[in-house]
This record gives structure tokens, C-alpha cells and sequence, in this order.
């Protein structure tokens, strides 16, 4: 049997991608904050066909939750694989007002889920198995409306192409999904957002990616166009930029 | 961000808002929202008309609330968030043994709108509406109070929640029971029927669980009425699950796409699709009873402009009516190829249910000025025939026409005012037909 454990599972992402997993009958684990919601959803995928489903307390804030769930995960039989969804984006503004906040912004996008990735990879070198993260376009080139989020991302992709690298010596695989737009709350209602991939269509991608053993993908693909364009504009021009 | 300003429409289109719309991602957001800033729900927008709409108010989008939360395999009992659609529940469960009792011609709509619009589907004359497989339903209702309601608890809340177009509080959750199934698959019987009066006397003697008629509304003559009578059970599964792909319908098409030759020509081949003789065969259960999923966007085969749905149920005595509503149709040359035919059983679960014992007939009109004059005189003769238009279709009758079919809509805007007494749920059906101002 194979075992999922799914982080920040209750963004719509995330919850896709665990329908999608429950689908194919693995095990499935969803960990967050919000245990009534992720006990419902645990329940939902039980009826969608997951081999189990369970709920667990997870905050990428704060480490001492981590333990608790690779020892829950220790306790399986079989593949374990991992995926990231957590992620948090305030305002560029808010951050400008606040700086303090960028503890939290590295917290919860990188060095939160790093820490934790790093506490399972000697359970997923022993059993094989795969690593997704999650992390975004935004880290791709850091950009005057959110180079703080961006940043954050860039140190998680970063540190997900070193695990790869490691993981790769024992079978075990690490896809890299770098969404653009989705239509998620935290995208809900802002402006200038265009092309927005429903979630279900990225979770669908994501699963491709991982049964196809992708290292990073651009989901939708197209993004991997704009991005291209974005990442070549020379510095002395993307500096006077401001989007 | 919790309010996003946008554009939505009923389905037809001809019906459009704008406001302030929350989409809540778990069920904690969704009370804190009724709490402090409630609004009436909308599912898929799958309504033809303006059931879902509050235009220049806010209004809640309730497709990510679709969690299913509980499933007996036993009993086929099932329990889902109002967000969930049908179609998925047919998807995940048929493999299962279980299928909803009741769905509608699209896979589509949440269980949320099913329950508002107290839906039917081809084995109504079996079966009934959706509501009367309601075991419980949980409303939120303004100020945050949840109320769970069963045909028990409270019978005057649960017939006006039934068909109760979402005015005694939002539909947050259901507890469903389902009917068993031998698989995923079903057995059409497909029969070429010459006349309306044939037809009738098809849809009064078939014995299947499921049948539908689809009429030729551009014949006239001693054609007028001819069609294609399909009959079904639910089986096991076809050999292969298949069919077409989904196919975008990725542009809104010219008036002239679904002009009156067109359809002449394409209703005529459509009829001699079945061979004289009529022919069976095995499907899946989507591919018969949601026959126009695959194409994604169809209310753009229409127009900018949109189109009107018309359906009708008139009582069994007056057949002759719903002649001469095909009739009339037929001569104006307006009607798109879309048209059904069915025989409803009593089955009705709320106040403002829309079926009947009698013939019910569905038909689409391209909206132009000449398809709405005609719709009003069908409406008119559908009164005379003292039948019914539904609720989550009609985009024209007058309220007096309404509440005059719908005569238990006093006690029905008696519970949405004892639930809702700041009438933050009305919607732009509610004030278009004034079905909340009693004795005004």
C-alpha cells in the first residue's frame, strides 16, 4: 500500500490532489489547522475510494507539530510520499507596513516545509515513494508586487532541486509544480488575474507529473512561455518594471 | 480575498447580475459569512433564469462546499455538502451500487440547487422529485442559526425548502437516500413514434423506470408531434465507457446557426436516426440521462442574446391543450431542436414544486422579441389548461400567473419570512414575481 500525506490540505489544491490520490485507492493523510474541516475531508476521501483517510494537526509555523505525523507515517506499511501545499501570500503593502512578517512569509513557504520534508526523507529513502511541492511562477524572478512571497518560494524550489538530487540515490522522486494563476481564495477576487486554471485541472496535472516521474512542471504548461519571456528580460529593463 | 465584484448569469442568459460574490472554502467561512453578512447561495447557475441572481446585492458561490460526509454502503444512504454535483455522485457511486434516485437531464447542478428547485427527472412517474428522497436537510440561516429539518421535525419548513428556491435558508448540507443500481450502465430502447397522439398513448403504457420523448417541433401536419420515445432501466455497465470526448462550444454562434431551416433539416435527419423498427442499446448511465454534458457552454449555440427554456406540465384531462401548444409552436417556426415530452407522476416534495400529475413539455426558444410573444401565449394557455411553469425555468410569466398555479405560496412566504424576516435571501426571482409580498 502507498501512502500520501498531504500539507496545507485545506486549500482547494490541495484538496483536489488528495481527491485525485484517494481516487486511485492509496492511503491518504491530510494535515493542516483546521481539523473540522480536515476531518470532513477525510471522510469525503474514505467515500471516494482512499484505502484510509485520517486527519492531522500540521503548522508549518511551528515545527513541534512535525514529529507527531512522520511517526504517524513511520507506522504505515509501504511507500510514503509527501505533498506541499501550504502557502501564504499578504500584500507587498503589508509587508512594506509590517516587515516583520517576513519571518512568517519564509516560515510558512519555506524553511516550515523544508524542515519537515527533511524530517521524513530518511522514512521516504527506506520505503520510496515521492515528494511534490508546491511552490509558484513567483519565485521565478523577484517582482516589485510580491518579491517577499517570491523569494520565499525560490528558497523552497531551491532546496526541492537539492532533494531530488538526493532522494534520486535511493529511487525516491521530487516533482517541483509550479502553478501560475489557479482559482483559490487566495486568488479569489484579486485584480489583474488572468488565465486561471480551475484547481481540479491542476490537481489532475500534478497526479500526471508524478505517475510520469516530471522533476518540474509549469502547471497549467503555458506558464513555462510566459515564464521563459519573463526570467529573459534583461535586469537593466526588469528593474524599471512594476508588476 | 473574501468579496470578489462579478458578472453571472442564469443559464439561458437572458437573465445576467453583478454584485459581491463570497466563495467559501470550508464550512467555518461559510458560518462566520452567515453571521455577519448573509446572502442567498447559488450552486452551479444551471437555473435558466433568474433563480440564482441578486443583482447589485451579494450573493454566496457554494461549488467548493462539496465534500461528501458520510456514505453507508448498506443502505445507500448518503450525506454531501449543498456544493456537490450530481453527476460526481453518479461517477463515484454507480461502481458502488448506489445511484441518486432522482437526476435531472444535466450532471451539472449542486444537490443545494436540486433541493431549491425540487428537481425531476425521466422517472418521475416512478419515482418523484428529488425532495421526496430527502432525508434531512440542514439550513444556515441569517444570523448564523443551523437547523437541521426533516419531513418529521418540521413539515411546514421542509415543504418550503423543497422547491423553496433558497428563501428559508442556505442549503448547507442533505442527507440523500440513494437506489440501487446493477452498475453504471443503462439499456435504452429507442422507438420512432409518427404523431402526438401516438406519442401519448406511448407515454401512458410504457412500463420502463426511465422514459423520455423527444419531439420534432418543427412537424406539422398529420406529423405534428412525431419524435423519438426513449425507454430505459438502469444495468450493467456498457463494454467499453466511451463515447466522445467533452467538446467546448467556445463562441457564442450567429442567429442564423439555429434558424428555422436548420433545425427543419437537422430535426428531420434526427428522427431517422432510429431505424423504423426502433433498436436497443446498452450506455453508461451519463452518456443517457445527461445527454448535452459534452458540450461544455451549449447556451452559446444561441447567441449573445441568449435563449428561453419553456417547460410546462398541464394535468392529464387536458392533453388537447399541450397539442395545441406543440401546434402553435410547430407554425412559428421559432423552436430550436431541443424539445421533450414526458408523462409526470403526482410526486412533489414542497410548496412550490412544479410537477403534477400530467404531460409536461420543455422546449428552447432562441430569445427574440417574436420567441418571447410567443412563449406569453403558451403561458396563457398553459393557465387556461390549469397547468404549471417551473420555477427554475421561466424568465416571463407575470407573478399573478405564478401564484395562481402555486396555491400554497402564502404559507410557503410565511416560512421564508419566519426564517429570513430581513429578506436578506431574496433573490431577483423573488422580487420579479413578488412571491415574498403577502397581502400587498
Amino acid at each position: 500500500m502507498s501512502t500520501w500525506i498531504i500539507l496545507g490540505a485545506t486549500s482547494s489544491m490541495a484538496r483536489a490532489f488528495a481527491r485525485e490520490m484517494a481516487e486511485t485507492g492509496a492511503a491518504v493523510l491530510v494535515a493542516g489547522r483546521d481539523m473540522d474541516d480536515l476531518r470532513a475531508l477525510a471522510t469525503d476521501l474514505d467515500a471516494r475510494g482512499a484505502a484510509a483517510a485520517a486527519a492531522l494537526y500540521f503548522d508549518a509555523g511551528d515545527p513541534a507539530t512535525f514529529a507527531p505525523i512522520v511517526k504517524v507515517l513511520g507506522a504505515t506499511e509501504g511507500k510514503v510520499s509527501a505533498a506541499v501545499f501550504v502557502g501564504w501570500m499578504p500584500s507587498q503593502a503589508e509587508i512594506d507596513a509590517n516587515p516583520s512578517l517576513i519571518d512568517q512569509v519564509g516560515a510558512v513557504n519555506y524553511t516550515g516545509p523544508a524542515r519537515f520534508l527533511h524530517e521524513l526523507a530518511p522514512l521516504i529513502e527506506e520505503r520510496g515513494g515521492t515528494v511534490v511541492g508546491v511552490t509558484s511562477v513567483a519565485g521565478d524572478r523577484g517582482r516589485f508586487s510580491n518579491y517577499v512571497y517570491g523569494s520565499a518560494k525560490a528558497g523552497f524550489a531551491t532546496y526541492l532541486s537539492g532533494l531530488r538530487n538526493r532522494l534520486n540515490r535511493s529511487g525516491a522522486h521530487v516533482v517541483t509544480v509550479k502553478p501560475g494563476f489557479v482559482d483559490t481564495s487566495m486568488t479569489w477576487g484579486v485584480e489583474g488575474m488572468f488565465l486561471v486554471a480551475a484547481p481540479s485541472a491542476v490537481a489532475k496535472s500534478i497526479a500526471k507529473a508524478v505517475e510520469k516521474k516530471k522533476n518540474v512542471i509549469y502547471t497549467p504548461g503555458f506558464w513555462w512561455i510566459i515564464m521563459t519571456i519573463i526570467k529573459l528580460v534583461p535586469e537593466r529593463i526588469f528593474k524599471k518594471l512594476s508588476f | 480575498m473574501l468579496w470578489k465584484e462579478t458578472d453571472y448569469a442564469g443559464w439561458a442568459r437572458v437573465h445576467k447580475a453583478r454584485g459581491n460574490v463570497a466563495r467559501p472554502e470550508r464550512s467555518t467561512q461559510l458560518t462566520r459569512l452567515m453571521e455577519e453578512a448573509p446572502a442567498p447561495a447559488y450552486g452551479m447557475l444551471r437555473s435558466y433564469n433568474d433563480s440564482p441572481l441578486n443583482d447589485g446585492g451579494a450573493a454566496i458561490d457554494m461549488t467548493r462546499m462539496d465534500k461528501i460526509l458520510h456514505f453507508d454502503p448498506e443502505t445507500g444512504v448518503l450525506e454531501v455538502e449543498a456544493g456537490v454535483q450530481l453527476g460526481d455522485l453518479i461517477r463515484l457511486f454507480a461502481p458502488k451500487g448506489w445511484v441518486p434516485a432522482v437526476v435531472p437531464g444535466t450532471g451539472f447542478p449542486t444537490v443545494g440547487g436540486a433541493i431549491a428547485h425540487d428537481i425531476h427527472g425521466k422517472n418521475h412517474h416512478v419515482l418523484g422529485s428529488f425532495g421526496q428522497h430527502v432525508l434531512s436537510v440542514t439550513l444556515l440561516q441569517p444570523g448564523g442559526k443551523r437547523v437541521e429539518v426533516t419531513a418529521e421535525s418540521d413539515a411546514a419548513l421542509f415543504r418550503a425548502t423543497m422547491g423553496g428556491i433558497g428563501q428559508t435558508g442556505v442549503i448547507v448540507s442533505a442527507k440523500l437516500q440513494m437506489i440501487p443500481t446493477p452498475g453504471n450502465g443503462m439499456t435504452v430502447k429507442e422507438t420512432r413514434v409518427g404523431s402526438f397522439d401516438e406519442f401519448l398513448a406511448l407515454l401512458d403504457g410504457s412500463d420502463y423506470r426511465y422514459n423520455v420523448g423527444w419531439i420534432d417541433s418543427t412537424a406539422t401536419g398529420s406529423a405534428l408531434g412525431r419524435g423519438i420515445f426513449e425507454e430505459a432501466e438502469l444495468s450493467g455497465g456498457p463494454d467499453k465507457a466511451g463515447g466522445a470526448p467533452a467538446l467546448p462550444v467556445p463562441i457564442n454562434l450567429p442567429g442564423f446557426a439555429l434558424s428555422a431551416p436548420t433545425v427543419k433539416t437537422f430535426n428531420a435527419l434526427y428522427w431517422r436516426k432510429v431505424p423504423a423498427r426502433g433498436r436497443t442499446h446498452v450506455m453508461s448511465i451519463a452518456q443517457h440521462v445527461f445527454p448535452l454534458d459534452k458540450l461544455h457552454d451549449w447556451y452559446r449555440l444561441y447567441g449573445k442574446r441568449g435563449f428561453h427554456q419553456f417547460q410546462c406540465v398541464v394535468p392529464l384531462q387536458n392533453a388537447s391543450v399541450l397539442k395545441e401548444i406543440v401546434q402553435k409552436i410547430a407554425r412559428s417556426g421559432l423552436a430550436s431542436p431541443l424539445a421533450v415530452i414526458k408523462r409526470m407522476g403526482e410526486g412533489r416534495a414542497g410548496m412550490l414544486s412544479f410537477p403534477m400529475e400530467g404531460y409536461t413539455l420543455a422546449i428552447d426558444f432562441p430569445a427574440r422579441d417574436k420567441a418571447e410573444t410567443l412563449i406569453k401565449a403558451l403561458e396563457a394557455m398553459t393557465v387556461e389548461a390549469e397547468g404549471r411553469l417551473y420555477l427554475g425555468k421561466d424568465a416571463l410569466a407575470s407573478g399573478d400567473q405564478i401564484k395562481g398555479m402555486y396555491p400554497e405560496w402564502e404559507a410557503w412566504a410565511a416560512q421564508a419570512a419566519k426564517a429570513d424576516p430581513d429578506g436578506v435571501l431574496i433573490t431577483d426571482i423573488v422580487r420579479r414575481l413578488q412571491l415574498r409580498e403577502i397581502g400587498k
